[in-house]
């Protein structure tokens, strides 16, 4: 996401950027150059009509009112010049020479009819020019001045004007161009400026989201990019230290859970100590001491199981715990589990032959008792353990066939003290056995998962790898050598 | 060694609840029982007394257990079993590096006791076998006595009964699993710690060089097994 954004702020900023130089460029440029063509143009026409007025004027006055061909080319040679082209027109009659008279515009010739001086850019074969026409008038003392016929035409090409025209268009375009491409490479300088913190910001975020929570960010200058980089370092810093209380207070709940299971241990010592005293006298007691002696040596072996367990789980919580790694026949293992417990007439078991694994069997026949028993308990038999490896894992599925467990249930089986149904107060383990023997999958680096059999029973799969890693980070080859 | 089928258990326990309990438990499956409070109250008691078997908590005020330990070792082979807050496996190692043969973790079932006891004082069968020769090493085991170049190696209980299981069937590997049931009856799930901690002992008693060892031979990943020489 972060890069897609950075990507379009800088899209944008260099897209805005350029368009206020091109609008910028545009106007200027163009201005100056519609100015300057002008400019160009209009003195060019003035000073053609200026020349030709005054070398009509040595015209005057005029020997024929009615001129021939002869006379008409006399008087077009007097306007014409180097890049001039001329003709007079009488009537019918015009001056020989290349210009021939149809083709000029037909409404400049009107208009020069009327008696006016008039003049047209034209284009003609791809190249401008730019046509004057002038009427001869014939001026007598105070009588009002009338047309003589004669029309006098000069071409003159503006192919030198247009020329530096042209000139004027390019060297505004380069310059246009050449801001264009400056104002770019400030819009990329600014960008990069604006951009720099953001990306670090994001990447900042990024960072204390996957719970870096030192991250921080150099705070430089003291625009609003400054003042959002204070922000979040403020942000992180409180987060930080929320986060480290709320650790503290976790780290100081485990701690006091571990510190009372270890106080409790040696008054529990003393008692399971004499618990068996109790419990073998019990009998030869009369009622009820004997049977309040039954109850305490009892309740003495759960609380010690209970008191077991807590300090088992507090050495997970504060990772104290080791693995004792040994190369062990898995299906033997099984095997002693049920064995050492009473439990093989009561679990069918299906077991691979000849699957080893370097595992802490200890470890692993708490898993294995616990998942059995709570199958002997609570669900329906038959119970049965199942063994299966590829050459990386093994898989152990314990299930029954009673109705499984209820969906609410499933995701909290594992949870301390957790309680399937709160009719139940008090289960015959401690509450923690599941937790415990996840957490001893865990440390395997393996997993303890339960699901319900499509039909019917739970069903607990515990999965380990078949070479766990060893303590100090080696994997042992486990072979005979 | 028991005696008559009554044993003498010096018992070092600094908690005064706890202590009673256990002398209570043990006077109970018929041991004779002596119990102080301190490692220096026990080692006076140890000269006196001459126990046959030595029941030591780790945690004592004063000298600790692992000092007591030590000390013991030091004048003699009778069996050390401590007791062991439970989790606390550093405290396990250190206590079988020290020389006891066998631990119980805290709170201590009284039968669980018994059974190390029971165990650790096991009459050794004396065989009446031949002389063995294993290199430089001697092994009786009619008068069960070891000796290393004629000179003889002073072996805890447990020690000697590890060397004679391995030497029984030279050349065989056996598990920590098997040692453990048939050395320390542990059962199925032991500590493997008690083999490979016996195992340096008795290594560092009759090896020439006990990161080169000839002898007791480890099989990485299996266990152990005696030569071949």
């Amino acid at each position: 996401m972060a890069p897609r954004l950075s990507l379009g702020l800088r899209a944008r900023l260099l897209f805005a950027f350029a368009l206020l130089c091109v609008v910028t460029a545009a106007a200027v440029a163009g201005g100056m150059y519609v100015q300057a063509r002008n400019d160009i143009l209009q003195r060019t026409q003035d000073a053609a009509v200026l020349t030709m007025r005054s070398r009509l004027e040595t015209l005057f006055p005029l020997r024929n009112a009615a001129p021939g061909p002869a006379e008409l080319g006399e008087i077009a040679a007097t306007v014409a010049d180097g890049n001039i082209a001329a003709v007079a027109v009488y009537q019918e009659a015009h001056s020989p020479g290349r210009l021939d008279p149809r083709v000029l515009p037909p409404q400049l010739r009107r208009a020069v009819a009327d008696g006016d001086i008039v003049w047209q850019r034209v284009v003609w074969q791809g190249s401008p020019f730019l046509i004057i026409g002038a009427p001869l008038l014939i001026v007598e003392g105070d009588r009002p001045t009338r047309a003589s016929g004669i029309e006098v035409y000069v071409v003159r090409s503006l192919h030198p004007e247009q020329r530096s025209i042209d000139g004027l268009a390019a060297s505004a375009w380069l310059t246009g161009g050449a801001a264009l491409a400056f104002a770019v490479a400030l819009a990329l300088l600014a960008t990069r400026g604006v951009l720099r913190p953001v990306r670090q910001l994001g990447r900042a975020a990024r960072l204390l989201g996957e719970g870096e929570l030192r991250t921080r960010i150099a705070v430089r200058g003291s625009d609003e990019l400054a003042d959002v980089a204070h922000t979040f370092n403020n942000t992180a810093s409180e987060l930080e230290r929320h986060v480290k209380q709320l650790r503290e207070m976790e780290a100081d709940a485990r701690r006091f859970v571990a510190d009372v299971s270890h106080e409790l241990r040696t008054p529990l010592a003393a008692l399971a100590a004499v618990a068996d005293v109790l419990d073998e006298e019990a009998a030869r007691l009369p009622e009820p001491a004997g049977r309040a002696a039954k109850l305490v040596s009892q309740e003495t072996l759960n609380l010690t199981g209970l008191v077991n367990d807590l300090i088992e789980i507090s050495r997970f919580d504060s990772g104290v715990a080791a693995l004792a790694l040994n190369e062990v026949d898995v299906a033997e293992l099984v095997r002693a589990t049920l064995r050492v417990r009473g439990w093989p007439e009561r679990v069918h078991t299906e077991l691979s032959p000849a699957v080893t694994a370097r595992l802490d069997p200890r470890r692993v026949d708490v898993i294995l008792a616990n998942l059995v028993g709570n199958a002997l308990r609570h669900g329906e038999p038959p119970v049965s353990v199942r063994l299966s490896a590829d050459p990386h894992w093994m898989v152990v599925e314990v299930r029954d066939h009673g109705p499984g467990l209820d969906a609410t249930v499933l995701p909290h089986v594992f949870d301390r003290f957790y309680k399937a149904s709160a009719a139940r107060t008090r289960s015959e383990g401690s509450g923690l056995g599941l937790a415990i023997a996840r957490e001893n999958a865990r440390l395997h680096r393996g997993d303890l998962t339960v699901t319900n059999a499509p039909d019917g029973g739970a069903v607990f799969t515990l999965r380990l790898p078949r070479r766990a890693h060893d303590p100090d980070g080696q994997i042992d080859r486990g072979g005979p050598e | 060694m028991k005696l008559g089928g009554v044993s003498r258990v010096l018992l070092i326990e600094d908690d005064p609840a706890v202590r009673e309990g256990l002398d209570l438990a043990l006077t109970r499956h018929g041991h004779r029982v002596r119990a102080v409070e301190s490692g220096e109250q026990g080692l006076d008691r140890l000269r006196t007394d001459l126990p046959d078997v030595v029941v030591l908590d780790l945690m004592l005020p004063g000298m600790d257990g692992f000092e007591v330990c030590r000390r013991i070792r030091a004048v003699g082979e009778v069996p050390i079993i401590m007791v062991t807050a439970r989790g606390d496996d550093m405290d396990v190692v250190a206590g079988l590096e020290a020389g006891a043969d066998d631990y119980v973790v805290k709170p201590v079932q009284p039968r669980v006791l018994e059974a190390r006891i029971r165990a650790v004082l096991r009459r050794i069968g004396r065989d009446q076998a031949e002389l063995e020769r294993h290199g430089d090493l001697t092994i009786d085991r009619a008068g069960l006595v070891v000796t290393n170049r004629g000179v003889p190696v002073s072996l805890a209980p447990t020690e000697l009964r590890l060397l004679l299981e391995l030497s029984g069937t030279p050349g065989r590997v056996h598990s920590r699993q098997q040692l453990l049931e048939s050395v320390w009856e542990h059962g199925y799930f032991g500590d493997s710690r008690l083999v490979d901690a016996c195992v340096q002992r008795l290594r560092a008693k009759i090896e020439d060089d006990s990161a080169a060892p000839v002898y007791v031979q480890t099989v990485r990943g299996f266990g152990y097994r005696f030569g071949p020489v």
